[in-house]
């Protein structure tokens, strides 16, 4: 055994995150962990890389005791870590970001080229391919996650912790990247993989630890489980298989015709895109992320001006209309970055609820912030987002628990028309449950909604008609009865529909 | 106008450069590593104070010197203590600087040399002029570029050396990397408060040279609040050279030259009070002109939207 941590206890004041935690790692092996936000996993993470220290419990490496009282300290023993937000520079090039902390230099030089050469050889080693002299600021996100891998396995690592990896990249760098990992596990590197989506997880895992309320509910094989057995082992209940009854579809909510926004670049971001959304329906719209979806989601929002095309909104034209005014024309909004567009940081928990609300929530110009309170404090209950209180500020709140808020602030607005973008990124199968209810509920109640997904099963399960965009176009319409993950993928690549 | 350009009006433009330019690349050197310091002017107002200190106590200008330095960097302490010990917010703690020099200045200058509004004694001693050999020979070019005192000189040298530290050496590219992302600097081992220090420091070292510039390079004097905004030209000539020291560099030969320029226009029956805005006009004109497109602002862009 490579990695054992034993009776693990972390307690903060009179809150435990880890409950008598036990955990084992084998030599080559890929072990996830999973469970939901709040869980304990990131706090087991944090114990184990040297960022925080366990109340009681003993880890041991190679089985002689270690402690840890930094990340230093963890990484001199071969472990490495892959934060969830990455931990890079951005104005430096891809070998700077690799070799920082053990430059190579010449006197007090830092010698560039050997670092260049030095991550080159390191990408053809382990598989990875990447440019040492571009910016990290200008990669995509997959090859900025590649470069945190190299970073760790430059620094040494044998034991590599990947925190929820997969949650910003595309279905086809989710796909290089679980291979890759495969391939450094065959060559000898351990993993710790901490996951919300069990598809992956089942693909690269050989053993799946389940957390749930800071105590360990279960180790088993991969081979010997599958997701809807993890599902139940995370929420320690029957998940409810969501029925979807028919559509009962009433009035154009939305509609929108010939939108174009060009961009900076030759082709169009968005390209004569038109649709419509009616009353108790949800669209879905799939799409490699960066096919005009982002673009398409800001002129309906009002964040972004169309350069052709018209938006009506239950009636009204909204076309380049201030956000304040398409919000009272009826929008709601879950957008799909949640710390650009969707919440402040330095912000509580209250005041980022209370936002889009303090029209009604305030009597000649004044708060009430005992009402504004109990009505936070009302969804925080029913979406279950764990936070310390409701003064706790917003950049303490883990990335899930965020988007909770978010939802639960947004289907309060019971506007008509409710953009869902990316609404379940991050959250866990719990979460991602109720989210998915309270979504269809919304339009069972004739709400219209408009959702965009990287999450292919995601769109399937809930739309009732799907939209594919392929380059700033519409690329074809799916019914929910005739679409297939195949065919939908198969325009997501730009290829025609067939059948 | 020819009158106007002649040699005189471009050497008096390195002079004025010398100050402006000295507390810029102190500025420089904060601002890349996160500590935006607003207390230029009253660093370099200390360091003027203090240098003509040092002359009437010692009469040796290498004592005055270090000994500007040394009080240039006590005050330093403080900002650094304040700012990054005690999370203070930088800004508040700059201006609280400026006017702690203010006062401090014009109070000691009062119980040291018991005298109002400037000091001056004909027994102090201005620091050394250099004349360049060969260069001070050639017509033209010899006039402007010889026989300044060793701080133009130096700071030139400095611009070099700043820049070779920051682009070039494993220790700057730290510096720079504890500046752009902390939070990731100090998970890979990097001691972030240690270089916010050492950064803080070096910022008071060069306001104490540029205040001793001031007071012992062209005149041997010290008149109360004679850095005269030069410190807060100095943070603009930071940011529009984007805290590169050879951008830095350029930006505060725009503004010594804009100086010189002004004194001069003095000559030409121009109204006092108008000639003395045109570097702060020029300022104005140039913040207009060059947004701050800074690496720092990308960094806090790309942070933002993470997930």
């Amino acid at each position: 055994m490579l990695l054992q941590m034993e009776g693990i206890t972390k307690s903060y004041g009179n809150v435990t995150a880890n409950r008598n935690v036990s955990f084992n790692l084998r030599k080559g092996e890929i072990h996830a962990l999973v469970g939901e936000n709040g869980a304990g996993k990131t706090t087991l993470m944090r114990i184990l890389y040297g960022m925080e220290s366990q109340t009681s419990g003993e880890i041991k490496l190679g089985g002689k005791p270690v402690s840890f009282g930094s990340p230093t300290d963890a990484i001199r023993h071969g472990i490495g870590m892959v934060h969830q937000h990455f931990m890079l520079f951005p104005s430096f090039t891809v070998a700077e970001n690799i070799v920082i902390g053990r430059e190579p230099s010449r006197a007090i030089g830092f010698d560039r080229k050997a670092a260049a050469e030095e991550t080159t050889r390191l990408a053809k080693r382990f598989g990875m391919p990447v440019d040492p002299w571009k910016r990290v600021g200008e990669c995509s996100l997959g090859v900025q996650q590649r470069v945190e891998i190299l970073k760790v396995l430059y620094q040494g690592a044998e034991i590599i912790i990947l925190d929820e990896p997969t949650g910003v990249l595309t279905p086809i760098e989710v796909k290089e990247l679980l291979a890759a990992i495969k391939e450094l596990a065959r060559q000898g590197k351990s993993f710790i993989l901490i996951s919300h989506k069990l598809g992956e997880i089942m693909e690269v895992a050989d053993r799946i630890t389940v957390l749930r309320d800071g105590e360990v509910t279960g180790t088993v094989n991969a081979s010997d489980t599958g997701e809807e057995q993890l599902s139940r082992m995370m929420v320690g209940r029957e998940l409810v298989q969501l029925g979807r009854s028919a559509a009962a579809l009433g009035e154009k909510v939305l509609e929108a015709k010939g939108l174009t926004v060009r961009g900076s670049k030759t082709k169009p971001l968005l390209d004569g895109v038109s649709l419509n959304v009616k009353a108790g329906e949800i669209v879905g719209i799939a799409g490699i992320s960066g096919n005009g979806q982002s673009e398409l989601l800001q002129v309906l929002a009002g964040l972004l001006q169309p350069d052709e095309g018209t938006v009506e909104l239950s009636g009204q034209d909204v076309t380049g209309a201030s956000v304040q005014r398409i919000r009272g024309a009826g929008l709601a909004h879950i957008p799909e970055d949640r710390y650009l567009w969707g919440v402040s940081k330095e912000a509580d928990v209250t005041e980022n609820g209370i936002m889009g609300h303090t029209g009604r929530l305030s009597k000649n110009g004044i708060l009430r912030r005992g009402k504004a309170r109990s009505m936070v404090a009302e969804w925080v209950e029913r979406f279950g987002v764990k936070t310390g209180s409701l003064d706790t500020k917003a950049q303490h709140l883990s990335g899930g628990n965020l988007q909770k808020l978010i939802v639960a602030r947004e289907l309060a607005q019971q506007s008509p028309f409710l953009i869902a973008a990316e609404p379940t990124r991050g959250v866990d199968v719990g979460a991602m449950e109720i989210i998915h209810a309270e979504l269809l509920s919304k339009r069972d109640r004739q709400g219209a909604i408009l959702l965009v997904s990287s999450e292919l099963t995601e769109v399937l399960k809930l739309s009732d008609r799907i939209l594919v965009m392929f380059e700033g176009r519409i690329a074809g319409e799916l019914t929910a009865e005739e679409a297939t993950e195949e065919k939908i993928s198969l325009l997501m690549a730009g290829g025609k529909a067939v059948g | 106008m020819d009158q106007l350009f002649d040699v005189s009006l471009f050497a008096s433009a390195l002079r004025m450069l010398t100050p402006i330019l000295l507390a810029a690349l102190g500025g420089a050197i904060c601002a890349r590593v996160g500590l935006f310091n607003v207390g230029l002017e009253g660093l370099m107002l200390i360091g003027a104070f203090s240098a003509i200190v040092g002359n009437y106590l010692t009469g040796s200008i290498a004592l005055s010197l270090l000994f500007a330095i040394g009080c240039t960097l006590a005050f330093s302490l403080l900002f650094a203590f304040m700012s990054i010990q005690l999370q203070a917010n930088v800004i508040v703690v700059g201006i609280a600087l400026n006017f702690l020099a203010l006062g401090l200045t014009t109070f000691s200058l009062r119980a040291i040399f018991d005298v109002k509004g400037a000091y001056y004694d004909k027994n102090m001693v201005g620091l050394p002029k250099l004349n360049i050999p060969v260069i001070e020979d050639i017509p033209w070019l010899g006039g402007v570029l010889s026989g300044h005192s060793v701080l133009v000189y130096a700071s030139i040298l400095i611009v070099a050396a700043l820049h070779y530290y920051l682009f070039r050496t494993v220790s700057g590219f730290r510096l720079l990397a504890a500046g752009e992302n902390p939070t990731a600097a100090r998970s890979l081992g990097i001691k972030v408060t240690r270089i916010q220090y050492g950064a803080v420091l070096l910022c008071g070292v060069l306001c104490g040279l540029a205040g001793a510039q001031l007071s012992l390079g062209n005149v041997t004097m010290f008149t109360e609040g004679m850095t005269a905004g030069r410190g807060f030209i100095a943070l603009v000539a930071t940011m529009l050279g984007q805290s590169n020291p050879l951008g830095v560099a350029g930006a505060s030969l725009l503004f010594g030259f804009m100086e010189s320029l002004s004194i001069r226009l003095q000559g030409f029956a121009m109204p006092t009070h108008f000639t003395l805005m045109v570097p702060y006009v020029v300022t104005i004109l140039a913040m207009l002109f060059f947004k701050d497109k800074g690496y720092m602002q990308e960094a806090r862009k790309s942070s933002g939207s993470s997930r």
